[in-house]
Order: C-alpha cells, then structure tokens, then sequence
C-alpha cells in the first residue's frame, strides 16, 4: 500500500500550478512514496512523552518593536516585476485559469 | 449573466424556517507598522511605497512578529471574555492569487491566540442577545487589486489586474462567532446589533481606526436556513463586500429571503461566497472558490511560537479601559436616565458627543436635548452620522452657556446652531454677524413695552385691574417688535412692573 497514491500527487501537482505528464505522475507518485516511507520511520521513535516538533530551536516570543522602517521606493519595488502600469504589479486575468 | 432572484416574503420566512448566521470580523489594527516588517501601516498612499522584500515575499527575507500586534491581539480577546492561549503558532495558509506575493497568507489556523469568548449585544429595544465568540487569531491583511478591462471593475469579465501591496501584511485579527441560532425574525438586527458593539469595543480598545468605508473592519456574514422544527443547519452562504453597518442587517436579510425561496420551490443552497451590492441590497454569486478549498496548512517555519505568560496576560487584562456596555451602566447612574433615555442617547450614537458636551460644561439634560432631540432630526434630514455633522461638543456647550447667561433665548439658540451648522463659524461670530443677541437692553426693552402698552390701552387697563394673564398679548407684541430678541419672561416682568 503505497503512502501517497497517484491522485494525489496530481491534485497536488495542480494546487502548485506544476504541469505533470502522466508518465511523470507514475515516475514521482513513486518516488515520493519512498520519501514519505522513509520519513515515516522517525515515527516509529516517536511515543507519548515526546511531543511533535515544528521548530528546532527552543525559542517563544521573539518580537519586534513597532517602529517604522524604510520601505522601498516604488521604483525599487516594481523593479523585478515582469510587467506593471500606475505604478502597480499587472497581472494576468485572475479567474478562469483555473486547471 | 445573472437572472433575478425569487424571494419569499420575509414574514412567510420567519414562518417556515429558523435563520443561522455566523459572523467572521476583520479589523485592521492601527499599529505604526506591519505585522511582520517595519513598513508604515497607513491606509492609502501612492501604490507599492509601503513595501519592502518581507512584504513582497521576495527571496531570503524573513518575518519578525511586531509585538504591539500580539498586544493588541490578546487585549482584543480579553474584552471578548476569551481564553488566551498558552502556547500558539502562527501557520502558513497556501494559495496562489496575486493578492498575496508570497502565494501563502501568515495566518493562525487551530491554534487561534483567544478562544471560547462572548459579547453581549443590544438590540435596539433593549434586549439583550449573548453572541458566543468561537476564536479570535492574528493574520496579516492581502494586498488591493484593481480589476481592469471588466465593465464593472469586478472580476468577472478584467482582462488583468493590477496589485497594489501597501495594505499586504498590514496585522489583521478575524474574530469568528460560533453559530448564532435561535434569534428568528431578529436575525438580520442581530447581526447589525453584534457588529455595531464589536466596533464600538473596538474603538474603545484604541487599536482600530474600525473603519467600515475604509475597509478596517470588515464583515463577512455566513447566513443558513433550517425548516422549523429541525435542528440541523442548512447550507449556509457566506457573503463578503458588506461594508456598513447598515448593509450588514440588509445582507443577512436579503439572504434569508433568497434561500428561504429555494429551498421552498425544491432546490438546494449551493454553497458559495456571495457579493453584497450596495445600490441594490441584494447579493450575487461571487468567486468560485479554489478548487475545494485545499490550503495545506503547516505551522510557519520562519516564526517561533508564541507563549504569553500569564503574568504578561494579567499586564495587559489591567491596560483594558472602561468597556462600552460598563461606560453605558455608569453613565445612566451618574446622569440618572431611564432605560428608555439611555436607549436613545446609545441608538443615536450620541453617547461620546453627550459626554463630551458634558464634559465642556453642559449639564447631562442639556446635551442630550441638543443632540438626541434636536441635532438627531438635522442629521436624519441630511443623511449623516452626528459626528459629521459639522458642530462639535465644545460648540453646543457654548450655545448652552449663552442661553443660560441670558444672551440667547432657547429659539435664537436654534438659530445660531443652524449658522454653525451651514458653515458661518463658531457660535460667537453667527451671533455677531445675524443679530441675534437678546434685547437685554433694559431702556430699550421698555420702550417697546410702553408702545405695546400704549398701542392696545384695554390691554393696559385689563392689567391695571390686576388681570395679569393679559399680558400675554403685550409680551407678544413686544416680542414681534423686537423680532423675538427678549427674554419673554423678563419682558413680562416689565409689563407688571409698568402697570402696578
């Protein structure tokens, strides 16, 4: 029984925007599933007393005072952008992309 | 493209089903800075000048928790009688649409900073309804998009769009209700009556502008309908772009109304968010959403966990100030109101500018008679609050300081707020500039009363008798010869005075 099936790997695959051929899909459902079997042997360790871990160091409430400060210029920000007008990121259409 | 909807009658409404609603609130906070960088958070200002790389979610930068927000987070959830976590995360809320450049939202997902709280609201007769309050959790705010080449500006129909990202990142807190049942054919006043006590809340917390037309509080309103007699919820709608107060009550209503007409002619509620149109009080099928809403929440790697101490809770349970509904306890005792009177004063919105007038001198009846009474109509007529309208507390308390000095009598006092009110200036110069100071004059006043007397000598004679009540058509025509600029009492004591 694999741990991630074909399906799911395409509906992944769609959320992430990926075009996968079906060949593809055979070759990473595959492959993945050999990643995730070998993950999941960190939790043959894992019992009670050990808590899940989503951060590696023991740190809490690390703040920031709220005080501004510079921001890019205009500019600077839309430098990178493939496309903008007024001043603003363009962009394709928003809906009806949808896979 | 949209066809017109059926609606049933709301009383047949009420009759046949049982409304749900569940009510999720944004509010912008007005921290100096963004929620995870320090770029200002100021509403508007020319697009992208309000960004750097965090924001942008450019390569290689990283977020900081802007600790005012965390504050304001839990002082918020405090007031909401809200459980403060002992340990939470923020999480990482995954999506791909340009409104956020880093294809995720920074959110919380279940583990919310507050949770398990409540608000008492008042509706506007005096009844009290306990919304329960399911979580309040931090997040960020998205980015503007202007839609453009569509023929409304809405998205259906834009050949592209254009970000503008000041507003991405801004600290957001959504404050979700758990369903709201059982409140009938009050539904629609109820959720008005809930977002109306969570913004004045708000306000006096002093971490919001709560902004309804500026979009720094938002509501979106989830309203279900189950068949009388059952007990479990409909497919409910959620629908978003209600951005008054007013439209809240019309929204909820409408949907009710719109459901309740599917479901009688046999159909199924499709489950979707919903577009409020202001112009026509109705809603429209919105955007679909993402394919099933798949977000793959996982906790945000780039934050450590948040921990506040109990020490830190109980700091900040102290910085709480005198809330809304205990302002109002204490405002009815110290100016003696009915419930009747204190109802008003709150429905009117003139609790503040009461206050304030008191507070510049007026005694409580005074300023309730100019703003409840009086400066009420005037806003009604012209369609604004009583805030905007044009003359502040400081002014009133004025007005009432001439009229009990005895330069203005009650009908000039009028009229001089109708100057103030069409923009002649302060109280003082609208006196100057139209005349109208009372006749205080006393050779002045008695000469117009020795001409009344002398223009109707039967009056005179009747008073001379000691039939005082007939002096009222002296004081009448004393009144008329100074263009009713008397003290009518004083002119009367002057009549009696002059003919004894």
């Amino acid at each position: 029984m694999p741990s991630i099936s074909r399906d799911e790997v395409a509906h992944l695959a769609r959320l992430a925007r990926l075009a996968v051929t079906d060949d593809e899909l055979d070759l990473f459902a595959g492959q993945l599933d050999v990643i995730l079997q070998s993950v999941a042997t960190v939790g043959d360790i894992a019992t009670a007393d050990i808590p899940p871990t989503s951060h590696a160091v023991p740190l809490t409430n690390v703040f920031r005072e709220d005080v501004v400060r510079p921001s890019l210029g205009q500019q600077q920000a839309l430098a990178g952008a493939p496309a903008a007008e007024d001043g603003r990121f363009r962009v394709p259409r928003i809906l009806g992309e949808e896979a | 493209m949209t066809s017109v909807d059926e609606l049933m009658d709301y009383a047949e409404v009420i009759e046949r089903f049982d409304p749900v609603l569940g009510l999720e609130v944004h509010v912008e906070l007005h921290t100096n800075t963004k929620m995870f960088c320090g770029c200002a958070n100021l509403f508007g200002g020319e697009p992208n000048t309000h960004v750097c790389p965090t924001c942008l979610g450019l390569p290689g930068s990283l977020p900081v928790v802007n600790g005012k927000a965390v504050e304001s987070a839990i002082r918020i959830g405090l007031a909401l009688n809200c459980e403060i976590a002992e340990w939470c995360r923020f999480a990482r809320k995954n999506y791909f649409y340009p409104d956020m450049p880093k294809n995720f939202q920074t959110s919380q997902y279940d583990e919310p900073i507050a949770f398990n709280g409540w608000l008492d609201v008042t509706l506007d007769d005096g009844e009290v309804v306990r919304v329960e309050i399911e979580r309040a959790h931090m997040e960020e705010d998205t980015g503007k998009s202007l839609h453009v080449g569509g023929a409304t500006g809405r998205i259906h129909g834009a050949e592209h769009s254009l970000l503008d990202y000041n507003r991405a990142g801004v600290p957001l807190i959504e404050i979700v209700t758990k369903p709201i049942a059982g409140t009938g054919e009050r539904a629609p006043e109820v959720a008005r009556a809930y977002v109306t006590a969570l913004r004045d809340l708000l306000k006096a917390l002093d971490v919001s502008d709560v902004r309804m037309d500026q979009g720094s509080l938002r509501c979106d309103a989830n309203v279900s309908l189950m068949p009388k007699g059952t007990t479990e919820f409909g497919t409910r709608t959620e629908t978003k772009n209600v951005n008054s107060l007013r439209s809240v009550e019309r929204a909820v209503r409408f949907e009710m109304t719109r459901q309740a007409a599917v479901l009688a002619a046999g159909g199924k509620v499709v489950q979707e968010t919903r577009h409020f149109d202001e112009s026509t009080g109705s809603t429209s099928s919105g955007r679909t959403k993402e394919t099933a809403e798949d977000y793959r929440y996982f906790p945000e790697p780039d934050l450590v966990p948040i921990a506040p101490s109990r020490e830190w809770v109980e700091e900040l349970r102290g910085t709480l100030p005198e809330l809304p509904w205990e302002r109002r306890k204490r405002i009815q005792q110290e100016w003696s109101l009915t419930d009747a009177e204190l109802r008003d004063l709150v429905n009117a919105g003139a609790v503040d500018l009461v206050a304030a007038t008191v507070d510049a001198g007026a005694t409580p009846a005074e300023a309730r008679s100019w703003w409840v009474a009086y400066l009420t109509k005037e806003a009604n007529a012209r369609g604004v609050e009583l805030g905007e309208l044009g003359i502040t507390p400081a002014q009133i308390a004025r007005v009432v300081a001439l009229v009990n000095s005895g330069e203005l009598t009650n009908k000039l006092a009028r009229e001089v707020v109708t100057g103030v009110l069409a923009g002649e200036g302060e109280p003082e110069a609208v006196v100057e500039a139209r005349g109208l100071k009372v006749v205080s004059d006393d050779s002045a006043l008695e000469k117009a009363v020795d001409e009344a007397l002398a223009a109707q000598p039967d009056v005179a004679a009747k008073i001379r008798d000691g039939k005082v009540a007939a002096a009222g058509a002296i004081v009448g025509a004393v009144m008329k010869a100074t263009k009713g600029q008397a003290d009518a009492k004083k002119v009367r004591d002057l009549i009696i005075a002059r003919c004894s």
